[in-house]
């Protein structure tokens, strides 16, 4: 049908070696380096199409009426849709299916979608889009997650009203009172995943009626889940297959192009492709949400926390998107990594007219983390201790108890991650000899010491690994194993997504570590095998390790039978190639075993099961695996300009089993960038629910320049319930950077600081 | 679109005069960015990358003559010396990609009230040269800014070179961005002594709708260093901040997304007194150029 198709990268097959535990290059490297690693933005097909979305510029409003008439009459332009085209159903969403995939009469947030169309040209759908004509009644916008829910005549933006979840943690007594009181209300701005390959995908039309999506995403299931009914189709004749993911960070949990592309490619015959542009894609995925809480710490005269009470308030936008799931994580988590006897903290999840909000990096509990830890701080001023050591009196360990009932049951070794933190060398204090790049303000040549101050904080945190409250939360892979030009050769197909963080290479270890094989290649993700669940919550490494592990094990297995008939022992292993006995030594080469035969097995892994909450006292055992990290952030603040320069991040974590050291230490570098980030910088502005920054102009990310030297400790105490005793990596060095760096501002200017990001205006007070 | 490649400055002018409307493209770091962003569609870009004349930078009467087309990277590596202040503020420029490309001219041509030459040029009297086939003509740099992305230049012509002197005394660029590099100006500042005239230069960027001098602020510093300028001595405390108090006086800024109104005024107090204080010091030291 195509002369020329770019759909997705090959197979990955390199002459890497290295099994669980070592370091080895990432298999997709090299071509990410040169520059010829196919992302999804890359796609090509001959006779294709480019679709563009026209997204409405009011944040809440009625739409009286659209013509797409003026679009259609310019040349080039094959199609142009409304909600009247959607084949099936016109709603889709993760928790709930409440949005709408081309909006009818109503517009709950500035760039919804309203009609998408397709050109021969990316330019010409953009001026066909432009032309289309859309008759809106604007609306005044609900802007405010508490009044959305508790204002009166406030707008009901969904037909169930404005509440997505309110979830309540009662534990103890919740009349409890102390002898120290310390409060505080904490806000976190709206962060954005800044991710830097846009949302983007083809869709080509197959024979049997059916449709082929090529796409950057999370979870091709679930994907897969949404788009059929939108499309009127069953499942299998939407095949989804991951095209290059340029980074994630939860922002693509959610559809964005998906449907679209697959309608206008259905509707035209031909294969469409959609790329955002940077602007389009800070209106095109959900962002981190934005969250007011208000804590009340009591604690005896030692600092030993005898309450916590919280009311937090997480403003999910106009769509559900995983509201409900993050305000569990922000209430179950919040208070932290420590033992409260008594708790009742409740949380609530809005509808507004704000960009739709779902899941990021850290998911709920990198707002609380933001609001405990501040709060430990002020505990510690009050009773007179150093934060560490408050923080060491309530630390939470193996055997603790949660405040939603759960009994901590594997390693939690809080204690031990403060005291590494603490105990690390302090960088040196500056000197007399100025190099402006390591001030605050850098290379702008702002200061030369004047009105610097350094500070130190502390923070740490803690995080659920894996989807929570009884969700059925499994991974699937097939393994075969065959010899190829004479060698033994491992094939994994997953459908679990590489978004950067280094599955692939993964995939491959653990295949070599249990079959000792060399040879690994790494099928495309794509929806011909199980589902993997979601590249989130820290999990694939859990899950879909887990599923290599086991389908690797029934290969081996099957092995050892065809070895057992054949040399009559039973004590085998494979190593290196060769299929070993432990009395007789090596007993033949794998390959020789194999001959001619491929074995082949698809497993599906289970992590054990999490169970749901009470909805009123918020008891259950919801999560499956706990991950903890520790910062301390060693900060330069110029008092005068409110300029940061975070001098060094020390940070220890528990991984359970380093199965990537390298990898590993690439996760919690970057996590602690991220957190950096929403520490003094990242902050998606909404000014009457309307972005005033979508772009990376305005948007700022911290810079090579910004993100400081880390010394990090990497514990690896297993856990025994999960696949070579890992505890998930990604998620925790996102959340406890961002309130050590905060206390170390607050230590350096002695302010209160109860927003983030801090801005220079919060430090000089102008 | 055309696109038009003249390889001499009078090709390139006879090409302006023709078709007005052709934008000038240069480094592009502006022109490409508002070309992807579809907020202009020129019928033609006027690439400016084959004239050699206006690529080039001499030392003409006691005065360098900066063509208008060298890069930043070059004003940084060749011109430190002679103009510091302006090489400082190109260090701030960017990334390392956009100071390979992008040039004062550009920055000029583009008017944007963040430019970072803008404070520098303004702090040292600069004087743009510009060309038609009608002829060539200098504008003093005060007179070059007109608005918020509007200049003096007019349609048929274009910039050919900066002029201005050596630097005579110290110089300092400072700018506040809310990351450590690849920022724009919340605002910036400029800051030039001239022993010889015995006045000071200043420049301040993303304080109003043009770039512009605090020329209240230079008087007061011009006077409070005539006696000093010959027996030179730190200055006080209260002179600095009277000086900075000045220049956040002169500035008209705006709230945005980057900055508030009052904290940007604030600032360029801070900066104007820390820079003056930088270049005093220098001074003192019988430093004539410095380079942080
Ligand atoms: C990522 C990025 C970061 C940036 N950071 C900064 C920064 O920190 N500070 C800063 O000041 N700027 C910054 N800029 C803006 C830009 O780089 C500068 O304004 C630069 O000086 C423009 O120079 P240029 O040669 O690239 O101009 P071009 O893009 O080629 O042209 C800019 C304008 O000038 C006109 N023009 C160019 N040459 C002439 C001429 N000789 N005669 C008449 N008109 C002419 C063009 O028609 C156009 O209107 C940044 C841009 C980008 C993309």
């Amino acid at each position: 049908m195509t002369q020329m198709t770019r759909t997705s990268n090959p197979p990955l097959t390199t002459p890497i070696t290295g099994g669980v535990g070592e370091s080895p290059l990432r298999p997709d490297g090299a071509l990410k380096v040169r520059g010829e690693f196919a992302y999804s933005s890359d796609l090509w097909a001959d006779n294709m199409l480019w679709g563009v979305t026209l997204r409405t510029p009011h944040p809440y409003a009625r739409i009286r009426s659209i013509d797409v008439g003026p679009a259609l009459a310019l040349p080039g332009v094959y199609a142009a849709l409304t909600h009247e085209d959607v084949p099936g159903q016109n709603a889709y969403g993760l928790e709930h299916i409440d949005q709408p995939v081309l909006a009818v009469d109503v517009v709950r947030y500035q760039g919804e979608a309203v009609a998408i169309v397709a050109a021969d040209h990316p330019e010409t759908a953009r001026r066909a889009a432009a032309a289309i004509v859309v008759d809106y009644e604007v609306l005044e916008p609900v802007d405010n997650a508490e009044t959305a829910i508790f204002g009166e005549g406030v707008p009901k933006l969904h037909e169930g009203g404005n509440l997505v979840r309110y979830v309540p943690i009662l534990f103890g007594d919740q009349d409890a009172t102390a002898e120290v009181v310390v409060s505080g209300t904490y806000e976190v701005g709206m962060q954005d995943q800044a991710f830097l390959g846009p949302e983007s995908g083809m869709a080509v039309p197959a024979e049997d009626g059916g449709v082929d999506l090529y796409v950057a995403t999370q979870w091709l299931h679930v994907d897969q889940q949404q788009i059929a009914p939108a499309l009127n189709l069953p499942q299998d004749k939407v095949r989804i297959t991951l095209a290059g993911v340029g980074g994630a960070f939860g922002a693509r949990e959610d559809l964005s192009m998906q449907v679209h592309a697959c309608m206008l490619a259905l509707h035209t015959n031909k294969p469409v492709k959609m790329v955002y542009t940077r602007e389009e894609s800070f209106f095109g995925h959900v962002h981190r949400h934005p969250a007011v809480m208000h804590y009340e710490h009591g604690a005896d005269r030692d600092g030993k926390l005898v309450y916590v009470r919280a009311k937090m308030f997480l403003d999910g936008g106009a769509y559900a998107s995983s509201t409900g799931a993050v305000v569990a994580n922000a209430a179950t988590l919040g208070v932290g990594p420590y033992n409260v006897p008594n708790v009742k903290i409740e949380g609530w999840g809005a509808y507004t007219n704000n960009p739709p909000c779902g899941a990021m990096r850290g998911f709920g509990a990198v707002q609380a983390c933001f609001a405990y830890e501040s709060q430990m701080d002020k505990l510690a001023e009050a009773i007179g201790v150093d934060p560490v050591e408050i923080r060491l009196r309530n630390a939470l360990s193996e055997g603790s108890v949660m405040p939603t009932g759960q009994l901590v049951d594997s390693a939690a070794p809080v204690r031990e991650l403060m005291e590494r933190v603490r105990d690390k060398p302090m960088p040196p204090a500056r000197t007399s000899e100025v190099d402006i790049r390591t001030m605050p303000g850098g290379a702008s040549n702002t200061t030369h010491g004047e009105g610097v101050v350094r500070g130190v904080g502390y923070g740490v945190g803690i995080k659920n690994i894996c989807f929570s409250e009884g969700f059925d939360d499994y991974s699937t892979a097939r393994v075969r194993l065959e010899v190829i030009g004479g060698e033994p050769v491992a094939m994994v197909h997953t459908a679990a997504v590489e978004v950067g963080q280094g599955l692939v290479t993964l995939q491959a270890q653990i295949a070599r570590t249990e079959l000792g094989v060399q040879r690994v290649t790494i099928q495309p993700a794509d929806t011909s095998v199980g589902s993997a669940g979601s590249t989130s919550a820290s999990r694939q490494s859990y899950v879909t390790g887990g599923a290599v592990q086991s389908a690797c094990a029934a290969v081996r297995a099957e092995v050892f039978d065809l070895a057992r008939e054949r040399f009559g022992v039973s004590d085998l292993a494979l190593e290196g190639g060769k299929v070993v006995s432990a009395s007789r030594g090596v007993l033949a080469d794998l390959s020789d075993v194999l001959g001619d035969r491929a074995v082949e097995h698809t497993r599906e892994y289970r992590h054990r099961p999490s169970f749901p909450i009470d909805p009123l006292t918020g008891q259950g055992n919801a999560h499956v695996q706990y991950g903890f990290a520790a910062h301390r952030a060693v900060v330069d603040v110029d008092v005068d300009l409110g300029l940061v320069r975070v001098v060094e991040l020390a940070c220890a974590q528990d991984v359970g089993k380093a199965m990537n050291p390298d990898a590993v230490i690439g996760q919690i570098q970057g996590g602690s960038a991220q957190g950096l980030g929403l520490a003094v910088m990242e902050e998606i502005q909404l000014s009457g629910a309307k972005i005033r920054n979508p772009s990376f102009t305005d948007y700022l990310i911290p810079t090579i320049l910004d993100m400081p030297p880390m010394t990090i400790d990497v514990l690896e105490l297993a856990d025994p319930n999960a696949p070579y005793g890992l505890r998930g990596v990604g998620e925790p060095p996102t959340i406890s950077s961002t309130p050590a760096i905060v206390a170390a501002i607050r230590d350096a200017t002695k302010l209160a600081l109860k927003r983030i990001p801090v801005r220079p205006e919060h430090i000089t007070g102008t | 679109m055309d696109f038009i490649r003249p390889t001499s400055l009078a090709e390139a002018l006879r090409a302006k005069a023709e078709v007005p409307e052709a934008v000038p493209i240069a480094g592009g770091t502006d022109v490409m960015v508002e070309l992807n962003f579809d907020r202009r569609r020129p019928p033609a870009l006027l690439d400016l990358n084959a004239v050699g004349e206006i690529a080039k930078w001499s030392e003409v009467d006691g005065r360098i003559r900066l063509g208008a087309a060298v890069p930043y990277v070059r004003v940084i590596d060749e011109l430190g010396d002679r103009l510091p202040g302006l090489a400082m503020a190109a260090r701030t420029v960017g990334s390392p990609q956009i100071r390979n490309r992008g040039t004062v001219g550009g920055n000029l041509a583009a008017a944007s009230p963040a430019g970072d030459s803008h404070p520098p040029l303004l702090a040292s009297d600069a004087v743009v040269e510009v060309a038609s086939v009608r002829g060539t003509r200098t504008i003093p740099i005060t007179e070059f800014y007109l608005g918020v992305k509007r200049s003096a230049l007019e349609p048929d012509e274009l910039i050919t070179a900066v002029l201005l002197p050596p630097a005579d005394g110290p110089q300092q660029f400072s700018k506040v961005g809310t990351r450590n590099a690849m920022v724009i100006a919340v605002c910036s500042f400029a800051v030039a002594l001239h022993p010889a005239s015995g006045t000071v230069g200043t420049g301040l960027g993303s304080a109003a709708p043009t770039p512009r001098r605090a020329p209240e602020a230079e008087d007061y510093i011009a006077g409070e260093l005539s006696a000093l300028w010959q027996s030179p001595a730190p200055l006080a405390d209260s002179v600095l901040r009277r000086f900075g108090e000045l220049v956040g006086a002169a500035a008209q800024p705006i709230d945005d997304v980057r900055g508030s109104a009052a904290y940007r005024r604030h600032a360029l107090a801070v900066l104007a007194r820390r820079t003056l204080g930088w270049a005093w010091h220098d001074y003192c030291e019988g430093r004539v150029t410095a380079c942080a």
